[in-house]
């Protein structure tokens, strides 16, 4: 194992600013954040449709506004390939809905909360997730 | 009001997700390469979010309801069954696959990235998917 790319001070900044996030909602809407659950009820469901429409795009303006007042440019790599990201969004889709939670969802609201049902979750997804990398630099 | 918290929420965590760089799948898959050239910054996102929300939720269990909604409304569901390990695998595969989850996902859309667009697309199809099977299984 190497270490490489490690940033740990903006990860950490980062991570509070979701944790934040997490926490105004919760005290001011009663809800928790998981990202898959708003997402697929807005599609799915009437219940409080607008309040999950707001907070997509939200999600959305977030990294505009940053780029906006940091004129800094957000660079990503993704993948190009048309079968791998439709399969991928496909099991994510699926699977966060089976169950019942993502990464933000079980990862941090759950484990938050101390939900033995969101850790089983998070330790699951991290150790298939960690298994597929392995068996793709492999294949 | 609670109008307003959804879309400042919405955008606070588009932007930790933006400087974490947790947009990058490039960052989640160094994360999961745990045996090759390891990224541990997904880990300290983690931290950083659980060390801001946890005392929070602890601290206002006991309150009868939140300032802008009539009540809480979250899953207590503690069932710890198949359907659970079952999505989760299904879901780490796909985050493995990738590197996308669902926030970042719908996060880069802002970059108007074509291929997350697409992943975005084929996650939503697969969110009906599921809603679809159980309102079937359901109506039998």
């Amino acid at each position: 194992m190497n270490i490489v790319n490690f940033t740990p001070v903006s990860a950490f900044l980062g991570g509070a600013l979701i944790g934040l996030a997490v926490v105004l909602f919760f005290v001011f809407n009663g809800r928790l954040i998981g990202i898959s659950g708003i997402a697929s009820n807005f599609l799915t469901s009437k219940n409080n449709r607008f309040d999950n429409f707001l907070f997509i795009v939200g999600l959305i303006i977030g990294p505009i506004l940053y780029k906006f007042f940091t004129s800094q440019e957000i660079n990503i790599s993704i993948s190009n390939s048309f079968f791998l990201l439709s399969v991928a969004g496909l099991l994510v889709g699926v699977g966060t809905r089976i169950g019942g939670g993502c990464t933000s969802g079980h990862g941090i609201s759950g484990m938050g909360r101390f939900s033995l049902r969101s850790i089983i979750a998070t330790i699951t997804f991290m150790i298939v997730g960690i298994l597929t990398v392995l068996v793709k630099s492999l294949v | 009001m609670s109008k307003i918290i959804s879309l400042v929420c919405g955008i606070i965590f588009g932007i930790g997700l933006t400087i974490s760089q947790m947009i990058d799948p490039a960052k989640i898959l160094g994360f999961l390469n745990i045996f090759g050239n390891w990224d541990p910054s997904l880990a300290f996102v983690m931290i950083g979010a659980l060390i801001i929300s946890s005392p929070f939720f602890h601290l206002f269990k006991n309150n009868k309801k939140p300032i802008f909604a009539k009540s809480f409304t979250y899953s207590t569901n503690k069932e710890i069954n198949k359907k659970l390990i079952i999505g989760s695998t299904l879901f780490g595969a796909g985050w493995g696959l990738a590197g996308l989850c669902p926030g970042p996902a719908i996060a880069s859309l802002a970059l108007l990235n074509i291929n997350s667009a697409l992943f975005v697309v084929a996650m939503f199809v697969g969110f009906y998917l599921v809603k679809f099977s159980e309102t079937t299984t359901q109506a039998r």
